[in-house]
């Protein structure tokens, strides 16, 4: 009953997203929308009911399982984007390692100017 | 004695003719791919979903059941990605602490470095001479499955194109971030948590959370922050270019 609750609240807030995307002509999610209104509800009430964390915590640890069907796709389109693989890996190796050495060195240079002395870098 | 192949057939269109074998079939991987993954000890470059993807394929093309009819029933799972997205805001509220503890290292390094998580992968595969149904699956790359998806379907690209990308994003990102810690000499769990979480989505925080609890807490926000980010404004830089 208790995680049933809080998976109403996550329902609830996912319909309202998807509310606001029509209403508003939005290009973005009903799920992001419904995450970015429940962040901020929460912000405002200062806490979160057990119920809820239980809840979202439950769906997060199955996350995995609800993506699988998505990657088993990848599988069955290799003909349809055949003479784009190269292209795709190319991207993705030489773009994450950009963009990984992008980030380290921007972090490194910013929160080492703005220290305050309670990591142990 | 009834016909073994008749048998067969009759038995596949009644177990296809509702999603509980989709379902059971998901389930069954999953778990077999938690356990093999804790088996292999681990290992970076096979995350358990892509252990699960595999067998899953493997058993949709032999069986003869086919992706399409799978796919039918394993909606009843993805359908539950929607609240599963909403969910990821309250660890996010929950992290909270750490933006304000850190809130000018992150308000300067997030936008830059997610913009560019994106727009590097672009810039290449555009120079490569991608078609805009590719770019669009790649736009997502560094972003939380879920979240990566209504992306994707909103800028009109192929999501089981995208899910590949993620999977090969956040493996590289695991791997690059630790070659390149090493090589810059940096040691700060939290930066390095959070250019896990940045680059590598779910399975860059997964990677995070075996260096320690701090890099994981920076990892989870750093995916957290990157999703809102990308998916508040990459649709909108899509509509403007």
């Amino acid at each position: 009953m208790v995680i049933l609750r809080g998976f109403l609240v996550l329902v609830v807030f996912f319909l309202l997203g998807e509310a606001v995307r029509v209403l508003a002509g939005l290009p973005i999610s009903g799920g992001v929308l419904g995450m970015v209104m429940a962040t901020l509800t929460l912000m405002v009430r200062g806490r979160v009911s057990n119920e809820l964390a239980a809840a979202s915590q439950g769906l997060i640890s199955v996350l995995v399982l609800l993506i699988t069907p998505g990657v088993v796709g990848v599988f069955f389109i290799v003909d349809q984007f055949a003479g784009h693989w190269a292209t795709v890996v190319v991207a993705l190796v030489i773009g994450t390692l950009l963009s990984v050495l992008t980030t380290l060195l921007l972090m490194k240079k910013v929160a080492g100017q703005s220290e305050e002395g309670n990591g142990h870098g | 004695m009834v016909d073994q192949p008749e048998l067969l057939t009759a038995l596949m269109s009644v177990w296809t003719a509702g999603p509980m074998l989709s379902i059971a079939l998901t389930l069954g991987a999953f778990i077999a791919a938690q356990w093999l993954f804790t088996y292999l000890k681990r290992p970076l470059w096979m995350p358990p979903v892509m252990i699960a993807a595999l067998m899953l394929a493997a058993v949709v093309a032999l069986t003869g059941l086919g992706f399409e009819r799978y796919e039918q029933g394993a909606r009843w799972l993805t359908i539950l990605l929607g609240p599963a997205t909403v969910a990821l805001g309250i660890p996010l509220y929950q992290q909270m602490h750490h933006i304000r503890a850190l809130w000018r290292p992150i308000l300067v390094t997030l936008p830059l470095a997610a913009s560019l998580a994106a727009a590097y992968a672009l810039g290449i595969a555009w120079m490569m001479g991608a078609t805009p149904e590719v770019l669009a699956s790649l736009a997502p790359k560094s972003v939380t499955a879920p979240i990566a998806m209504g992306i994707t379907e909103e800028l009109g690209g192929s999501v089981s194109l995208t899910l590949g990308g993620l999977l090969i994003t956040g493996v590289l990102a695991s791997l690059f971030v630790d070659w390149c810690a090493r090589w810059l000499k940096i040691t700060d769990d939290r930066i390095i948590g959070f250019a896990l979480g940045l680059n590598g989505h779910a399975i860059g925080t997964a990677r995070a959370f075996e260096i320690s609890h701090t890099a994981g807490a920076f990892a989870s926000l750093g995916m957290g922050l990157t999703g809102v980010f990308t998916a508040l404004f990459l649709p909108l830089a899509f509509l403007l270019l």
